[in-house]
């Protein structure tokens, strides 16, 4: 597990958790800093900090430190996920409405998808 | 320059209708999702409406004219994320929306606007809003752009999931905007409200499972993102061209205001100096002819002379909001500004600070920590704005030669200009260094900002804010302006003396109320160079900066011995070169505007702060302004 301070650009990852004050954690939430979303660093300021990176179709800039304290994993696997969610084909409607994971990552894997 | 400041525009609520007890419908959304667009539309109010977060950072109240329901009041709020506040504008809506603001009446109804081309995360807001039941109507904007871009919503499904209802609309070229009459029609009684039960989302975690199963269900598909934006942004955040074309954009400012403004204000002066000559033989001549043209008009007209000018730079700074450029700055400038203590968002209001300091300190509502908002709310007023226009220009046509450098691509008069220019910045961010290395020290509050997608600013956004500039401009001229060369005509006029032969006489300047006023503090100023007759000149400029120039417009009028002279003639009978850059250096640092003070008061709730401010910025400018005109006087000035 990495953090997503360590992506370089172009990179993408998988959200697992904040590791930042109530407060700060809150707030990125509601900017779609969900675990189970994509992240993806699109290009750092031209002074090297602050980094842009793009979350559920829209562009935020975070400090390295803050970046730091957001653990991500590989990109991949939640890829591999939408692709299993995607043959079990009908299913998809009941799965996710029970399980709000299953919801997440698969939107989240739309935006991968928008984002290639 | 007051006005910019002023209250929005509120009349008595007219008598209620019979059809029920609505009385105010509130407007509510997460940020940049197009509630003041949707506010001015529904309103015909102007406010002011940019392309960043955070454009609005206090509520503002107009009546429902544009839908044909006068006798409604809504109410635009800032934008928020959640229900919990995280800086001081989202704290205005969130206690709005609850009834708990003092002197704003409570919401009867909501209209919730949600930016369609990313809806999945502004329903988030949705479910904590909807659970207050209040009758909700639910307005996804920008649904022709969605559309155009690949996007699509059942928003019948959407109605259902929600239980309120969902219109689609289009605020800026005013689609579907039908939806919003109907649903207060609807909703006139307030009883008739049947709160829906949402799931209760303890944290922001299961809100999102929730928004993302929602918009599954209803069928969303979020809009391809467009690459135009990307795209600029690999130049304008180029690491190179990036804060290169930045500079070049600031520098071409102040070019544009000269080589195109400049020309522009001498036709207009020539303009009002005729209407003068024209009213001349119209009065009859004395005194009342002398108070009318030689004082007032001659005061007023050599301000409005700037007009031109003033709406140049409004109209650039407005291109550069509406764009969505300002983001881009604060992030360029987030690692400059760290390096005093602050972050990248303090580089908001500074940059509209150029335009004027009210607005920039009510901007100030978005930086999230206290700390720092104080100091960038201290600071700002160094910035150099349009009303310090007037003067430089004024100070520097008259004493600075027109030469040329580099083919004639860079003026002098242009590099005296941004000297000042740069002068005040320096200034500003030296006293935030030394703000936020001691009594205002904080822990770092990390920096969060949402860079918004460029717009192209529309060409009818840009005339409203240029008219209501000249309309602020002229109504200061008309009001304040107008009554203060007054009261120094009279007072350069007084007292009236008997002469030998028992006729009256007016007073030498020197000896009448004001020259004896600016004599007294003449002893104050001496050392920067500054005679008593600019000392009165200083004391109106503390009601605006723009003031000084009418003041010197009315005093030479009022003198036989330089009634006869333009200004910058005039000038050089009282001012040496030293003196002359000395006064454009107190100008820089010195806080001589009402209703900055005003502001800073009621943005930090307490006179200890503006005084503060008051007195600092008052010592630097004296003696920066000592130092500059002793070593002009050492250089042989």
């Amino acid at each position: 597990m990495s953090v997503l301070s360590q992506l370089n650009v172009g990179e993408s990852g998988v959200l697992v958790d904040l590791d930042l004050p109530e407060s700060v954690q809150n707030h990125l939430m509601h900017m779609g800093f969900v675990p189970d979303a994509l992240v993806t660093t699109l290009r750092r300021a031209p002074a090297g900090d602050p980094t842009v990176y793009a979350i559920d179709g829209m562009e935020i800039a975070l400090r390295r430190e803050t970046a730091a304290a957001i653990h991500v994993r590989p990109a991949e696997a939640s890829e591999a996920a939408f692709r299993k969610i995607e043959a079990a084909g009908q299913k998809t409607e009941d799965l996710q409405a029970e399980d709000p994971r299953i919801a997440a990552s698969e939107d989240a894997s739309g935006q991968f998808e928008a984002a290639r | 320059m007051s006005g910019c400041c002023a209250s929005p525009a509120f009349e008595a609520p007219q008598p209620p209708q019979p059809s029920g007890q609505l009385r105010t419908v509130v407007l509510i959304g997460p940020p940049n999702s197009g509630k003041s667009t949707l506010f001015n539309r529904l309103t015909g109010l102007r406010q002011k409406v940019a392309n960043f977060p955070g454009v609005t950072v206090e509520q503002r109240m107009g009546q429902m004219a544009g839908v044909g329901r006068e006798d409604l009041t809504l109410i635009d709020l800032p934008g928020i994320y959640s229900l919990d506040p995280y800086s001081e504008d989202a704290r205005v809506s969130i206690d709005v929306l609850r009834g708990q603001m003092e002197g704003t009446p409570k919401p009867d109804a909501v209209l919730l606007v949600m930016d369609s081309l990313h809806l999945t995360r502004q329903l988030m807001l949705a479910a904590p809003v909807l659970a207050m039941g209040l009758p909700t109507l639910v307005l996804l904007n920008m649904s022709d752009l969605m559309e155009e871009r690949g996007g699509s919503i059942d928003a019948l499904k959407l109605a259902r999931e929600l239980g309120a209802p969902v219109a689609k609309i289009s605020a800026v070229n005013g689609g579907g905007m039908g939806a919003i009459p109907l649903f207060l029609h609807q909703h006139t009684d307030r009883a008739a409200a049947q709160p829906l039960t949402l799931p209760i989302l303890g944290n922001a975690a299961s809100a999102h499972s929730w928004a993302a199963q929602v918009s599954r269900r209803t069928d969303y598909r979020a809009p391809l993102s467009v690459e135009g934006t990307r795209k600029i942004d690999n130049v304008l955040l180029h690491r190179i061209w990036g804060p290169l074309l930045f500079l070049v954009v600031v520098v071409g400012v102040f070019e544009v205001v000269f080589s195109i403004g400049q020309p522009l204000s001498d036709g207009f002066g020539g303009i009002l100096a005729d209407i003068g000559n024209l009213a001349r033989p119209l009065l009859p001549a004395g005194w009342v002819q002398s108070l009318i043209l030689d004082g007032a008009w001659k005061g007023i007209s050599s301000v409005l002379v700037f007009l031109p000018q003033i709406l140049l730079l409004f109209l650039f700074i407005g291109v550069l909001e509406d764009s969505g450029y300002l983001s881009r700055a604060a992030l360029i400038a987030d690692r400059g500004m760290r390096s005093i203590g602050l972050n990248g968002k303090a580089f908001i209001p500074l940059l509209s600070a150029y335009a004027c300091a009210v607005p920039a300190i009510m901007a100030t509502r978005t930086i999230e920590n206290k700390r720092d908002r104080l100091a960038t709310i201290l600071v700002t007023p160094f910035m150099t704005c349009s009303a310090r226009l007037p003067v430089y220009m004024l100070l520097i046509a008259a004493f600075v030669p027109n030469i040329t450098y580099l083919h004639g691509f860079l003026g002098l008069q242009t590099v005296v200009m941004l000297s000042l220019y740069l002068a005040g910045f320096v200034a500003a961010l030296a006293t935030a260094r030394l703000l936020k290395s001691s009594i205002l020290k904080s822990s770092e509050t990390p920096f969060i900002l949402e860079l918004p997608q460029y717009r192209m600013p529309t060409l009818r956004s840009l005339a409203l804010r240029v008219v209501d500039r000249a309309r602020v401009f002229l109504r200061n001229a008309g009001r304040v302006i107008l009554a203060v060369t007054l009261v120094l005509w009279v007072l350069a006029h007084l007292p009236v003396m008997h002469t030998a032969s028992g006729a009256y006489s007016t007073p030498e300047l020197a000896e009448s109320v004001i020259g004896r006023l600016g004599h007294f503090i003449e002893p104050a100023i001496a050392p920067l160079g500054f005679n008593w007759k600019i000392g009165i000149g200083l004391l109106s400029s503390v009601l605006a900066r723009e003031v000084m120039v009418s003041t010197m417009g009315t005093l030479y009028g009022s003198d036989p011995g330089t009634e006869a002279l333009n200004l910058q003639t005039a000038l050089h009978h009282d001012l040496s070169l030293g003196g002359a850059l000395a006064l454009m250096i107190f100008f820089a640092f010195a806080m001589q505007c009402t209703s900055t003070i005003a502001v800073v008061r009621r943005e930090t709730n307490s006179w200890k702060w503006p005084i503060a401010q008051f007195v600092y910025m008052l010592a630097l400018a004296w003696v920066a302004a000592f130092a500059v005109n002793h070593l002009v006087m050492a250089f042989g000035g």
